[in-house]
């Protein structure tokens, strides 16, 4: 049968990983807008600087949906220097591929982890990820990038 | 991608709906044993002749129309821009103005914008909240330089049912072209063009079980209109190209079923709509329907879901074997919320929940239950994942 998305998409869609909230997170990052019909939440916890545990809440498509999936996978158990270098085409590559027209979404899952340790540097440190500001306009998340790309 | 495979409950017939049985033995029939051109003078010629005659007769019965104002295109988007394109340009000596509605396909909206760029004006009307465009605003937005106004009959996101008899009556006291686009409405509901005071409409086979590739213009006679497509002299040189033999011969085949079997298809898919409508509402809590409640199309049911998104929720219906239709951003590729929705004042983060099921006459009682069945537990499962939604 025909689907929208491949079967890696379509296996965190229908089984998303590390779905919920978490109680006490040590940092929250919220990303996206419902006028754009994508919000990401992501929570983390942190211990001697390694992502324990990440959970998420998406309301969106299901390249979002699979895309934050992928993000907390990614993420378990790195460093904060690791989980920073993860990148939308690299959670783009591991769900092996997404539409041009989705990619937005996975700049979305970057977005909302950065954001989540941005949280978590500022509760712990009093200052934020250095040189980080959330992207949360709708072209700046990645929509326009999407869609010069399909075309 | 359906898990039960068995079981396929289609509901988006206003995206096009299944043909009919009949209208498929006549498409096979047609393409076998006919292959002529009808331009030519041989038998084969005229033989197929006669085949896009009698498909005129039936489509232009459908409409009560005379089958000289009937013209065949390829599908409704291009009856759509030729309707504006031609009558817009053969009417440029009156005046540069144009109305519309917020609630129109993109085959309308787009050619407006290109008309636009060319120097014509346009003024899109508000509707209210149930969808309707008020005869009133129409007759107060015509201005001396108006030339032209285009009206879906009914949407097919919301399915409310435009006034357009009223809206004829005022576009003709003011001397101003009429053309309204009917492809949700023409073999699904009764289409009287005399009735309704049309200079021109838009019909499309897909939408009452004839094929896809094959629609519709139908011209008022004495109406002038520029040539979209030119070239030979098919369509007494208002449409020129080969035409298409065999799908024209279905849609005349689903323009006579239709005609036929209309009033009884109705009757039961209104049945089946206030059902699935009523069931929807008690089943789903903050769930709400979209466009009026009874002036709308007999299998239409639409409404938002709130929290949710409906790319995901008609992903899992299609899991359950169930095809809807959704006004999300994510589905429309624009990744912008309906404007049909939002034409309403629905909310733009509640519009990416709007979902329409579209039923047709093969849908059964037992197609309702299924749905009601299955898409409550996909909703709460949705929404566990939902930022948006706290209990």
């Amino acid at each position: 049968m025909p689907e929208p998305y491949n079967k890696t998409v379509m296996d965190h869609f229908m089984h998303p990983r590390n779905m919920g909230e978490m109680e006490n997170p040590d940092g929250i990052g919220r990303m996206g807008n419902p006028q754009c019909g994508d919000i990401m939440e992501m929570y983390i916890r942190v211990k001697n600087n390694v992502i324990e545990d990440v959970k998420f809440k998406t309301f969106g498509c299901g390249a979002a949906i699979a895309s934050s999936s992928m993000v907390t996978e990614l993420v378990k158990g790195k460093t904060i220097d690791e989980a920073l270098k993860i990148t939308n085409k690299q959670v783009i590559e591991s769900l092996g591929g997404l539409p041009a027209i989705k990619h937005h979404c996975s700049v979305l899952g970057e977005d909302a982890l950065k954001a989540a340790i941005d949280d978590y540097l500022k509760k712990k440190t009093g200052k934020g990820l250095e040189g980080w500001k959330p992207r949360n306009d709708e072209d700046e998340h990645g929509h326009e990038a999407g869609a010069q790309k399909q075309g | 991608m359906s898990a039960d495979a068995t079981r396929l409950v289609y509901l988006d017939h206003v995206a096009s709906s299944p043909v009919d049985r009949r209208v498929a033995e006549t498409i096979c029939t047609v393409i076998k044993n006919n292959f002529g051109n009808p331009l030519n003078v041989h038998t084969p010629g005229q033989a197929a002749q006669e085949i896009i005659e009698t498909a005129r007769q039936n489509v232009a019965a459908l409409i009560n129309a005379d089958p000289k104002e009937i013209i065949f295109t390829s599908c409704g988007t291009e009856s759509n821009n030729f309707a504006l394109y031609g009558l817009a340009q053969a009417a440029v000596g009156k005046g540069k103005h144009i109305i519309t509605s917020q609630l129109e396909h993109f085959s309308i909206l787009h050619a407006l914008k290109n008309l636009e760029q060319q120097g014509f004006e346009v003024t899109y009307l508000p509707v209210d909240k149930f969808g309707f465009v008020s005869p009133e605003q129409v007759a107060s937005a015509i201005r001396n330089d108006t030339i032209l106004v285009s009206l879906t009959h009914a949407s097919n996101e919301i399915g409310t049912i435009e006034p357009i008899a009223e809206i004829g009556k005022k576009a003709k006291e003011k001397g101003v072209l009429f053309h309204v686009d009917a492809v949700q409405c023409a073999g699904i509901i009764p289409v009287d063009v005399k009735t309704l005071g049309v200079d021109a409409l838009t019909l499309a086979s897909n939408t009452f079980y004839g094929p896809t590739g094959v629609a519709a213009l139908y011209l008022k006679k004495g109406t002038r209109i520029l040539p979209y497509l030119v070239g030979g002299t098919q369509e007494e040189g208002r449409r020129a190209g080969t035409h298409n033999l065999a799908g024209i011969a279905g849609m005349g085949e689903a323009a006579k079923i239709a005609k036929a079997e209309m009033a009884g298809n109705s009757e039961k898919l209104i049945k089946l709509r206030d059902k699935l409508a009523q069931g929807l509402v008690q089943k789903i809590p903050e769930f709400f329907l979209t466009g009026h409640p009874t002036g709308r199309l007999p299998g239409h049911v639409s409404g938002v879901v709130k929290y949710i998104e409906g790319e995901s929720m008609s992903m899992l219906l299609d899991m359950e074997g169930i095809a809807v239709s959704t006004g999300s951003a994510c589905v429309s590729k624009a990744l912008k919320a309906s404007h049909v929705v939002l034409a309403i004042g629905v909310s733009p983060e509640d519009a990416h929940g709007s979902l329409v099921f579209s039923m047709g006459k093969d849908n059964t009682d037992a197609d309702v239950d299924h749905v009601l069945e299955k898409l409550p537990p996909i909703v709460e499962r949705l929404r566990q994942m939902s930022p948006l939604y706290k209990k």
